[in-house]
């Protein structure tokens, strides 16, 4: 299990996450390539179907990783996010998939080491959980 | 509208186990505005229930298609050629959705994917009550325009009981005392004596107790 690299999916908001992403690029941090990132306009976009897909094309992780809730530019649009990643959680469960392959991060744009951070966690939580398919 | 609660996706699951290749099919009807059973919630119970067979290693087809109505057999007629190709549906209409897609297709298995709760309206985005029992003989202008037989849970029409506490009802606090509600709106418009003139008892023959309903309308009919 060990040589295991799970693969996630990460949605990304423009606003905070994007540039946290440039900043971190300038740090010279990358994400490691097992994170696929999809970048909307706005966390609260992203709509519970988007968020299922990816599990049903077979990857093992999703998550989401928008602006702090005070800071949204569109006002409620990581709280959205939030409660669609949330009902996310419970179709999981109700199909016995362990809710914690998807997740929700508050970063911010100046946060380079954070949105690193961030897809490292959860690789390394997908890691213990192992892979979402049986092979 | 008729307002509708999604089953249990486990239950779903479960229900449909013995089958590969299934259609989930919704309706742009009552369910679509209370976010049960329109185009939208099939993309997603269909979604998950592709998710669930792939984890448990089932090769299951899943299928999506949302008719104006399930409860006019025109549009259900639509489901013909498409049911070709599958074993069975899940119907996320209300109660009436299931049955008239069995009726039409006897030999197609369909199973029911939402519980049908009642007729109702929103009080806000993402909350519901119920509102009529469909009784057969509206009475609601007797009570200040409110439904006392589907919002008191005696459906008193001489309430109210001795259970009504500070505006609640005796079954919880969360339950509004309808006939605090009723007594409230008929002295706001100065018609309290209308509540104890006398009227004749309410014949529930036009109601479920007639037992089950059917209508005519001689001049639709062709
Ligand atoms: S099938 Fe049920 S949910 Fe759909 S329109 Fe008819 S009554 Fe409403
Ligand atoms: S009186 Fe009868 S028809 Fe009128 S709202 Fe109540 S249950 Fe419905």
């Amino acid at each position: 299990m060990t040589d295991f690299k799970p693969q996630i999916i990460a949605f990304y908001c423009s606003n905070c996450a994007s540039s946290a992403a440039t900043i971190a690029e300038g740090m010279k941090k990358s994400l490691p390539e097992n994170i696929r990132t999809v970048h909307v306009p706005c966390s609260g976009r992203i709509e519970t179907l988007h968020l299922l897909k990816p599990f049903e094309e077979g990857v093992d992780g999703v998550y989401v990783a928008g602006c702090q809730e005070d800071s949204c530019q569109y006002i409620s649009g990581i709280s959205k996010a939030a409660r669609r990643v949330e009902q996310v959680k419970k179709i999981l469960e109700s199909i016995g998939i362990e809710p914690e392959r998807i997740d929700v991060f508050n970063l911010s744009a100046g946060k380079g080491d954070a949105f690193v951070d961030t897809a490292l966690e959860m690789t390394e939580k997908l890691r213990a959980l192992g892979p979402m398919n049986p092979a | 509208m008729i307002v509708a609660r999604q089953k249990p996706i486990e239950e779903i699951v479960e229900m449909t186990q013995a089958f590969h290749k299934l259609l989930v099919v919704g309706c742009k009807g009552c369910v679509t505005v209370c976010n049960v059973g329109g185009a939208k919630e099939v993309a997603i119970l269909a979604s998950a229930l592709r998710i669930s067979g792939k984890r448990n290693g089932r090769e299951v087809v899943v299928g999506e298609h949302t008719l104006e109505r399930q409860c006019d057999p025109e549009y259900v007629d639509e489901l013909k050629d498409i049911l070709e190709d599958y074993e069975a549906v899940v119907s996320i209409a209300c109660g009436v959705g299931p049955q008239f897609i069995a009726e039409r297709y006897p030999a197609v298995r369909v199973f029911p994917g939402v519980n049908t709760q009642f007729m109702g309206g929103a009080e806000e985005h993402g909350i519901w009550s119920e509102r009529c029992a469909g009784c057969g003989t509206c009475v609601v202008h007797y009570f200040g325009g409110v439904c006392p037989i589907a919002r008191c849970s005696k459906s008193l029409l001489n309430g109210p009981c001795g259970g009504s506490n500070n505006g609640k009802c005796e079954i919880s606090n969360d339950v509004d005392c309808i006939w605090d509600i009723i007594v409230t709106r008929m002295m706001e418009q100065g018609r309290l004596k209308e509540l104890i003139e006398f009227k004749p008892p309410k014949s529930w023959a036009t109601a479920r107790d007639g037992g089950p309903r059917r209508m005519i309308r001689e001049e639709l009919v062709e």
